[in-house]
């Protein structure tokens, strides 16, 4: 695959993000409509802040508008139960099959597609159970399974842990037994675990590579070095419902969403580096512009189901 | 990275002074709350005071995880205290650590009042004095106790993790002000990242703060 949306975004200009921040961060009337010095609150996964991204995309957005991101990083799962509790005015997370039950359930609106990278399957150097000489995910699991080689599971119902478990259902495995064990932890965590009792674990690319204490290496890839389409990562972005959650910042939600599929936002993502290497692709930008984004995986237009 | 631990010195100062704030109010607050019921409990016969005693010494040992996770229910939006937008604030971390505080207070100043030797109270009665005067006396007799359940609950505050954890969530922002980031749930952060030696030298800065107040109280207190 390649990617070479520099030109895309450089194209662009700061479109957007200017048009965005004239409206509601420069004008001059009463300060109404201005959202400087007001707070967004969101709701996110351990991965993009342990990485360190969230970070420059939040001082971004905070130097052009004046507003503060207080981020709350957790599992996924967590990140999306706080939003539906309306204790988040915006939500980046990466699971599209629990994205998808937000939005139909009417707790998300606005969602895009943000960003994305792949998930790894690392292990020991020594790769006991033969996992670098398999090709797909499943087989790799597989692997994993028939040699009872020790593997560590986030077990936390985060976007990484959930991924995890399709490739298990895939493989048609249920893993079980010494060899499979449930951390309840963070992605950090999680490979700390491995390093220290030469676990296998699956990771997303981006932890793993801001990571640089690890003996774990990485024995199969996805899409981005040409692996499997199974192990994408994909991260979308949704703002809260504020005709279910009232006093959700709906207006601070949709001026961050705008800023980071900006050009000026999609640009901090794709230059964003640890260790020398990129972990993070951006998605926003298309000379293509895939609309199936917006729509909950497996809609029927027709309206067939109920 | 903007928010290096150690490398950004407003960051880390942030992030102390948000752990002092949260914990030194919380010990301030379950103070003035605790010290009342203490001197009240220890002063009376009443029938059913060991149970009140053995309720009190119950909660000095409640596992802050349940503190925090009875907080979250109580100050999420969707809680009986929802509209107040609690959650994930510094005041929402004060609350459970109230909580958790609270009753080490009035534990240690209950225990401290009551071994005051009631020779002592007597002999206060006994030239005279009012209620109040021998209340003052007792409450001089038994300071080194009370000073030490003071202390005692502000160990326990500012060196909580799981209750913070989850009613506070750890939120720091991008220009490396801490929102919810106390020292012990950036140790935390740390080792999620991997980074055990940024975490232990935060893990010393906490313990230096932890003898500084302690030297400091023990001082005023006459020790």
């Amino acid at each position: 695959m390649e990617y070479r949306r520099r030109e895309v975004l450089g194209a662009s200009a700061a479109g957007i993000a200017a048009a965005v921040g004239g409206c509601l961060g420069d004008s001059d009337d009463d300060g109404e409509g201005s959202i400087a010095g007001e707070e967004l609150a969101m709701a996110t996964t351990t991965s993009t802040e342990a990485t360190g991204l969230l970070d420059e995309l939040n001082a971004a957005f905070r130097e052009r508008f004046g507003t503060r991101v207080a981020a709350n990083a957790d599992g996924t799962g967590a990140a999306i139960r706080s939003a539906r509790d309306g204790n988040a005015d915006v939500i980046l997370v990466h699971a599209r099959s629990q994205e998808d039950e937000f939005m139909r359930e009417g707790y998300g609106v606005n969602r895009r597609d943000l960003l994305f990278n792949d998930f790894v399957v690392v292990g020991p150097s020594d790769d006991p159970a033969g996992v670098g000489d398999t090709e797909q995910a499943t087989a790799a699991f597989e692997a994993i399974a028939d040699a009872e080689a020790t593997f560590v599971s986030r077990g936390d119902e985060s976007g990484t842990h959930t991924k995890e478990l399709v490739i298990w259902s895939e493989a048609g495995l249920e893993p079980g037994g010494e060899w499979y064990q449930e951390l309840g932890q963070g992605m950090g965590e999680t490979l700390t675990n491995a390093n220290e009792s030469g676990a296998y674990t699956l990771s997303d690319r981006g932890t793993y590579l801001s990571r640089d204490d690890l003996d774990l290496e990485i024995l199969l890839q996805g899409p981005i070095e040409g692996g499997p389409e199974l192990l994408a990562n994909p991260y979308g972005i949704m703002a809260v419902n504020p005709e279910i959650h009232d006093d959700v910042n709906y207006q601070l939600a949709m001026a961050y969403i705008g800023f980071v599929t900006s050009p000026e936002g999609q640009a901090v993502i794709e230059d964003f580096t640890a260790n020398g290497e990129q972990l993070f692709f951006p998605e926003a930008l298309s000379e293509d512009p895939d609309f199936q984004q917006y729509v909950p995986e497996g809609w029927q237009p027709d309206g067939s189901e109920e | 990275m903007p928010l290096d631990a150690l490398s950004d010195p407003t960051y880390l100062r942030s992030i102390i002074r948000l752990s002092l704030t949260v914990s030194l109010v919380a010990v301030l607050v379950s103070t003035v709350l605790s010290l009342p019921i203490a001197f009240a409990v220890g002063f009376a016969d009443f029938r059913g005071k060991r149970f009140v005693t053995a309720v009190i010494n119950t909660g000095m040992g409640f596992p802050s995880v349940v503190v925090g996770l009875l907080v979250w229910y109580v100050l999420s939006n969707q809680g009986p205290l929802g509209t107040l937008n609690l959650i994930y604030t510094p005041e929402a971390m004060i609350i459970s650590q109230c909580v958790l505080a609270a009753p080490v207070i009035t534990g240690v100043a209950l225990s401290a009042v009551e071994s005051v030797d009631d020779a002592v109270r007597d002999a206060a009665y006994g030239v005279g004095g009012t209620r109040a005067d021998v209340a003052l006396i007792t409450l001089k007799e038994a300071r080194y106790g009370v000073i030490t359940g003071i202390l005692a609950g502000f160990g326990r505050a500012i060196s909580e993790v799981g209750s913070v954890l989850i009613v506070g969530g750890n939120i720091a922002y991008a220009d490396g002000t801490s929102k919810t980031r106390t020292l012990t749930t950036a140790i935390q952060f740390e080792v999620r990242k991997g980074e055990f030696e940024v975490a232990l030298i935060l893990g010393a800065v906490l313990l230096v703060l932890v003898l500084l107040v302690n030297g400091v109280v023990l001082r005023l207190g006459g020790r």
